[in-house]
């Protein structure tokens, strides 16, 4: 693809839009001296977001205020605290008043709007109070738009300076210039593998495609359950995934692109068809792009529910129509990928992180993070903390923080036992590595994985051989059925993890499960294979006792649990 | 689920209809198959056999391919739904909060397996992949409706609200 010469480039046409929303909310705000966002991702909306958005209509009518505007955003991120949301003040500190009800809707209204006072009693999120520290440690880069923008308009995207990483991409000469500075920020995938995005984008550079056709994939299967970090960013911001597919097909030099997601995800994909909608109608999306001669379309594709789809080769399978088998790799999507041509696949993470490289540069990227891991990663973080949610942390930061600081530490006055990452493919990590910092490598050598984001903290009521069994019967459930070691394998070991937590375990139960895992992890096809005993393997190396137990003393989960609360008292 | 086990069922003429819609619609795109049969199911409710065959020779795939697809995915179903659709979701999130308590539950209480419809057609069950809301674990769905922290001694409650 041959991008026109700058000059006939409309590239002021953003500059001038953006002034132009500028200008008109300038315009339209002038007389308002309060803002209150009402946040309504899935789980909001869920807590009664809509319910409240309501009632705070009807209290502004009440008070026939010219002075009050009122919007909607995605979601903050703080799950636990929903319903919520955020009054702005004319040159004052946002305050985000959280699990909201009628009558505290109405407190607010007659103290903090009426009179100007802030409820203290309803312990709002602000500056320093005890909950702010859920975001104090926090480093909102790749979502640095929640709150702030309403999803479902385009202009909020671009006020907020969307779209400029891609209009910055289209005036450099050569699209190679794009992959360099993706190499040159250091960005792993945030999918779960964590391979190098510039190395891919580069072979898919130069990979040849004889109809001319390449493909880029967008990977929002979100298959890992805990995990919820991408359809927050479908909900929240998808025009910073869909710039981030469009700079990647102006790399690569692809015109077609496809959005997977998953078929459980109903808002995420309503948000995303109106971007695209949007988008197009502006000339984003569509042929001879702002005037450059770049035509690239972009469709979304909606997953049936199967969590093997995540896959990327059974992705491919999947949008071409077929039941969602993973093949032999190599060859590698980037070079034999959907209907045979090169196709680049990605996470949703990744592609919302794109944008920003671009806009402000590789070095700006990776400023924070490791050696190996650079920039920011959002997690799910869930389970026995206080502050259940979502967190975008520098890489770098110890997972210690993440639990203590950001999740508030542990919920009641139970103990820490581990944090579950990495959903089926991954492990559980024992409380004496939970100073090991947030990075691909290190994460990895505990028997965990970095995953795709899911984190989920389990306190000491938990049975870790449980935990074990539910992610075997998840795999078994979602192993595609090609290969005997993941088919057949997989179901001895959650048999053997069966008979444990029902009391009926044997000696050399725990010997037989090591020798199956090893064995699966070895001879199988696919990553669901190769990672499939990870969950038990790490909970055998650190909780050993808990498998122990259970077979000593012949009791099941129920048992054993009740017996222990006997115990304590 | 063996073909034999489920119930013969006759389309009625307007469901015929927004099968071929739904076919037209996409007849000659690539990789129509899986959109074609999501949209079926989104009006109609499930995918009879009858709406499968007519998809095959629609879009000139082999049937037994389309029992493959529908078979394979586990959004696709070949009984009906119930007027109330009850989703649990059994994500890890959901799972160590409960869960599984739940949906003992309803089955118990409701007299199905999940995966089941009541004999007069007014509930279905399903456990659910993690729907991502583990924030406000444990959830239900209820048709499109999500229930969060869910009790499990109040589910038949929240579920018995929907008539
Ligand atoms: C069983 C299995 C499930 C997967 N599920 C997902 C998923 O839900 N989302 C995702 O982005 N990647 C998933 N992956 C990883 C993809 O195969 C692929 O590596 C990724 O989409 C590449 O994007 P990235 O480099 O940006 O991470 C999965 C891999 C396996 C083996």
């Amino acid at each position: 693809m041959v991008v026109k010469s700058m000059n006939k480039l409309r590239k002021d046409f953003l500059t001038h839009l953006k002034e132009e929303i500028i200008a008109e909310n300038i315009e339209r705000l002038k007389d308002k001296k309060f803002k209150i966002v009402v946040h309504m991702g899935t789980c909001g909306i869920a807590s009664g977001a809509d319910e409240i958005k309501k009632i705070v209509d009807r209290e502004a009518k009440r008070l026939n205020s010219k002075e009050i505007e009122i919007a909607t955003s995605g979601c903050v991120g703080f799950c636990s605290r929903e319903p919520m949301f955020t009054v702005e003040a004319t040159g004052k500190e946002p305050v985000i008043y959280h699990s909201l009800n009628k009558d505290k809707v109405k407190k607010i209204f007659d103290n903090h709007i009426i009179k100007g006072q802030i409820v203290s009693e309803l312990e709002p999120i602000l500056k320093d109070s005890k909950l702010s520290y859920f975001y104090k440690y926090q480093e909102p880069r790749v979502l640095h738009n929640k709150g702030k923008i309403n999803p479902l308009e385009i202009k909020d995207y671009i006020r907020e300076d969307g779209y400029r990483g891609f209009l910055k991409a289209l005036e450099m000469n050569d699209p190679y210039e794009i992959i360099k500075i993706i190499i040159e920020s250091g960005i792993r995938g945030r999918g779960g593998a964590g391979f190098p995005t510039g190395k891919k984008w580069e072979f898919c550079y130069n990979a040849i495609s004889k109809s001319g056709l390449k493909y880029v994939i967008c990977n929002g299967d979100e298959g890992d359950p805990g995990a919820f970090m991408d359809r927050n960013l479908l909900e929240s911001d998808p025009h910073s995934v869909l710039e981030g597919i469009l700079i990647a097909g102006l790399a690569i030099g692809s015109s077609k692109g496809y959005v997977y997601v998953r078929a459980e995800y109903p808002l995420a994909i309503k948000t995303l068809e109106n971007a695209i909608n949007q988008a197009k109608k502006l000339g984003l999306i569509g042929k001879d792009i702002l005037g450059s001669g770049l035509n690239f379309d972009i469709e979304i594709y909606q997953g049936a529910g199967a969590f093997v789809c995540g896959e990327e080769t059974a992705l491919l399978c999947s949008i071409e129509g077929k039941r969602g088998m993973p093949r032999p790799k190599p060859p590698f999507p980037a070079n034999e990928g959907l209907y045979k041509e090169p196709t680049l696949i990605n996470n949703v993470e990744t592609f919302s992180n794109i944008p920003q490289i671009i806009l402000n540069g590789a070095e700006w990227f990776n400023s924070v993070g490791t050696d190996t891991s650079k920039g920011t990663k959002i997690f799910a973080l869930t389970g026995a903390v206080n502050n259940v949610g979502l967190v975008e942390v520098p890489m770098g930061i110890t997972l210690r923080d993440i639990v203590y600081k950001i999740g508030g530490g542990i919920r009641g006055d139970k103990k820490f036992k581990a944090i579950q990452m990495g959903g089926p493919s991954g492990g559980c990590i024992p409380e004496k590595y939970l100073d090991t910092p947030v990075d691909y490598e290190k994460i990895k050598d505990t028997g965990a994985i970095m995953g795709s984001g899911g984190m989920i903290v389990l306190d000491e009521d938990v049975c870790m051989v449980d935990i074990a069994r539910f992610f075997m019967d998840f795999i078994q459930e979602e192993s595609c059925g090609q290969c005997t070691p993941c088919r057949v394998g997989t179901r001895r070991m959650l048999e053997i993890l069966e008979r444990i937590t029902q009391g009926k375990g044997e000696e050399g139960d725990i010997e037989k499960l090591e020798e199956l895992g090893k064995m699966i992890k070895e001879t199988s096809l696919c990553g669901l294979g190769k990672t499939a005993p990870n969950p038990v393997l790490s909970t055998i190396k650190y909780f050993r006792e808990d498998y122990e137990e259970h077979i000593e003393t012949k009791l099941s989960c129920r048992r054993l649990h009740r017996k222990e609360k006997v115990k304590k008292v | 689920m063996r073909v034999i086990d489920l119930p013969k069922y006759d389309l009625k003429k307007e469901e015929i209809q927004k099968v071929d819609k739904a076919i037209n619609k996409s007849k000659n795109k690539r990789g129509a198959l899986i959109p074609v049969l999501q949209e079926i199911q989104r009006k109609i409710g499930f995918l009879p056999i009858e709406a499968q065959k007519k998809v095959a020779s629609g879009l000139n795939i082999p049937e037994k391919d389309v029992y493959g697809v529908v078979t394979f995915y586990s959004f696709f179903t070949m009984i009906p739904r119930g007027k109330i659709n009850i989703r649990v979701c059994l994500g890890t999130a959901c799972y160590v909060k409960g869960g599984k308590r739940i949906i003992d539950r309803i089955g118990r209480e409701l007299g199905i397996n999940p995966g089941e419809t009541t004999p007069d057609r007014m509930y279905s069950l399903q456990a659910n992949r993690c729907l991502g809301a583990c924030g406000i674990a444990p959830i239900i769905v209820i048709n499109d409706k999500v229930c969060q922290k869910v009790d499990p001694a109040k589910v038949m409650d929240i579920i018995y609200s929907y008539k």
